[in-house]
């Protein structure tokens, strides 16, 4: 009785997620012998560290009614600054991997200041800053450049035993604290509500004198910072930086927070949800892999079929109709502004 | 302070100025690295020269952002284009293939597919996905973003799926005419340009079209309840800036004579967004200029030849794009120009 209490719509998509994972995983252990393990579960989390890091910050942009569309690139200039650095300056990874931190949140701190202060749009600043930060990796190297580091190497090998046969690497437990940290963030701070209140209405939040503008760069350096955070993951995932690593990957963040269960109008959604919506994006990957016959480019098709069933299923949320015939019966009223909804 | 003749004052309000100035820039920029920039001869038949160059390889970037321009008009925006073109090219590629083959001892070119076929075949795919993009955007009434940013996202698989993961390679040479051709010394993809250019501006001015689209993007409320079909509007302009799309990609598939579902049209879609607010048409929709959209194509292919013949790696055109984006971002920015305004005005009082 009390359960259904706490379904509604803010919650619906979310519970939606949780299951069509449990159903694509349970799929795949009756499909395939080895898929049902401990192992294989990690192994989502192991293989799509970075992606839930930079889904997270992306889930604080998109609460708070924006995108950040640089996030691939960032990741992508980090290992690329990491990679410069580490092997031709020789600097120490301690050094190393503060300064990229920082590079990446003044990154964002910078797009957010001309969102907030310049009154620009988020969708096309952060398209600039997408450009910036790839065309920057070029500048530094057009090819890859392989870290042989001895700590870099370490980490990246690192295997931190649970129980006798099942591991976790320290992408996987970096990638965790994170979440635990922005779930802190989200729910139990100041920010966070400030985040929830501006996605749901920037004026109200304005005149209810909240700080919007410092909360609205904020969100942006936090974006930034995360994108900074995937890219050092990468770079102990791959062990080198490259100018067309992480391509397309803001597509794979907005995609996991949407499937996640953020509303794409902001202000509602939960940071957690972006880590399941992670997790199916990485069972698809898994089941296409575990297939064989199918090829990779299928992972992008379920994707996207995905991302189009959960928007349309936001479509139905925010109208409060039950029906898929109310979505269309839409078509006959006008046409409201774009962005907000209501 | 004198004030200038209204010639000239009008002439430097005239939405096209600021495109034009920087074109001329460029040109003059390109012209100080190489003296020839402007020569045009002719080599068997064909005019050749930098300036035909740039023109010929901007067709595709021209054609797309023509669309895109409606697009942006109604206060929407199209990032799945680069993807539409992708899967046109694969559908052409892959329906005329074609071989050479002997026949009674005479070299003859044949086609899987007759080529008209294969050309209205992709051009109809491409029709598909702008209508699949309009019935999201008017029918569902998603954000135009995230709307075509599931096609974006797809798209490139469904034209992988086509080509099965390879690189088409086209060997009819009839349909090589689209993209490298001559008719009376001029490319062939700039008649195409040219023509769907008049279709265009036929359309715009010469029917109530062009107002339509407008007032959709000055007020979509205002706009239905003076009696526009707003939503139709909307849906058959999203169907539009696809076909152009196609039509693009029939000329890259052409030109490049193969068709690869990874690359085709990457990027595609970010420079016409680039080409459409360079020409002075303001994301926040309304007010919009198809002329101006061509010169910021133009613009954006005169600054990556100006980065070829510097001599820098292309990959660092990306730089510069982004910093023209911010710049012409600020430019646009009314609370930029606000804060300029109160201080010019200042200043201007103190002297």
């Amino acid at each position: 009785m009390r359960f259904s209490h706490h379904i509604n719509s803010r919650t619906l998509p979310l519970i939606v997620t949780s299951l069509l994972f449990v159903i694509l995983f349970g799929f795949g252990s009756i499909a395939y012998p080895s898929f049902f393990s401990a192992q294989v579960f990690i192994n989502l989390l192991i293989d799509n560290a970075f992606l839930c890091v930079v889904a997270i910050g992306m889930t604080f942009v998109i609460l708070s009614g924006g995108i950040d569309l640089s996030v691939g690139s960032i990741v992508a200039l980090t290992t690329m600054v990491t990679a410069s650095l580490v092997e031709h300056q020789h600097w120490s990874i301690y050094s190393v991997i503060p300064l990229v931190l920082l590079m990446g949140a003044a990154f964002g701190m910078l797009m957010g200041v001309l969102i907030y202060v310049f009154k620009l749009q988020a969708f096309i600043v952060t398209l600039g800053g997408m450009f910036l930060a790839r065309g920057l990796c070029y500048v530094i190297s057009i090819d890859s450049i392989a870290i042989t580091d001895a700590a870099y190497t370490e980490i990246s090998q690192y295997r931190i035993m649970l129980g006798d046969e099942v591991f976790i690497s320290i992408n996987a437990v970096i990638a965790l604290i994170t979440l635990a940290v922005a779930i802190y963030l989200a729910q139990y701070t100041r920010f966070g509500r400030t985040v929830y209140a501006i996605g749901g209405n920037e004026r109200s939040a304005q005149l209810m004198g909240l700080p919007v503008g410092q909360t609205t760069i904020l969100v942006y350096t936090l974006s930034g910072f995360c994108s900074a955070l995937g890219g050092v993951l990468v770079t102990f995932y791959m062990l080198s930086g490259y100018g067309l690593h992480a391509l397309g990957m803001e597509l794979d963040a907005i995609a996991a927070a949407v499937i996640g269960g953020t509303l794409l109008t902001g202000g509602v959604g939960y940071v957690a949800g972006s880590l399941v919506g992670v997790l199916i994006l990485g069972v698809i990957q898994s089941l296409i892999s575990f297939d064989g016959t199918l090829s990779s480019w299928w992972t992008r098709i379920a994707v996207g079929v995905l991302l189009c069933l959960f928007c349309l299923m936001q479509r139905l949320f925010e109208r409060g109709g039950t029906s898929f015939s109310a979505l269309f019966a839409y078509w006959k009223k006008p046409l409201e502004p774009a962005g907000r909804a209501d | 302070m004198k004030r200038l003749p209204t010639t000239w004052r009008d002439l430097a309000r005239h939405p096209l100025f600021w495109p034009g100035v920087t074109l001329v820039l460029l040109c003059l920029v390109n012209v100080y690295f190489n003296r020839s920039f402007f020569a045009i001869e002719i080599k068997s038949g064909h005019l050749y020269g930098s300036v035909i160059d740039i023109l010929n390889r901007a067709a595709p970037l021209m054609l797309v952002a023509m669309g895109m321009t409606l697009v942006i008009a109604t206060r929407g925006i199209d990032i799945s284009v680069g993807a539409t073109v992708a899967i046109s090219g694969a559908v052409v590629a892959s329906l005329i293939g074609g071989s050479l083959i002997i026949q009674n001892g005479v070299q003859t070119y044949v086609s899987n597919v007759p080529m008209p076929l294969a050309i209205i075949a992709a051009l109809a795919v491409a029709l598909l996905c702008g209508l699949w993009n309009g019935l999201l955007v008017a029918g569902a009434g998603m954000q135009p973003i995230i709307a075509t940013l599931i096609l974006m996202v797809a798209g490139r698989g469904i034209a992988q799926l086509i080509t099965e993961g390879q690189i088409v390679t086209v060997y009819y040479e009839p349909f090589f005419i689209i993209g490298n051709g001559f008719l009376l010394g001029i490319p062939v993809s700039l008649y195409i340009v040219a023509l769907v250019l008049a279709i265009m501006l036929l359309l715009i001015h010469r029917t109530a079209l062009g107002l339509f689209i407008e007032s959709v993007g000055i007020n979509p409320v205002a706009a239905r309840f003076s009696g526009i079909s707003a939503r139709a509007l909307v849906f058959w302009v999203y169907a539009f800036c696809a076909l152009t799309a196609g039509i693009a990609a029939l000329i890259i598939t052409s030109n490049v004579k193969s068709a690869d579902g990874n690359n085709a049209g990457l990027l595609l879609e970010l420079d016409a967004i680039l080409a459409v607010t360079l020409g002075g048409t303001s994301l926040a929709g309304g007010r919009f200029s198809i002329m101006g959209s061509l010169l910021g194509s133009l613009i954006i292919q005169t600054l990556t030849y100006a980065i070829y013949s510097l001599g820098v790696p292309p990959e660092i055109n990306m730089v510069v794009k982004a910093l023209v984006v911010f710049g012409v971002c600020l430019i646009q920015s009314e609370a930029l120009r606000a804060m300029l305004g109160k201080h010019l005005f200042r200043t201007g009082e103190a002297a």
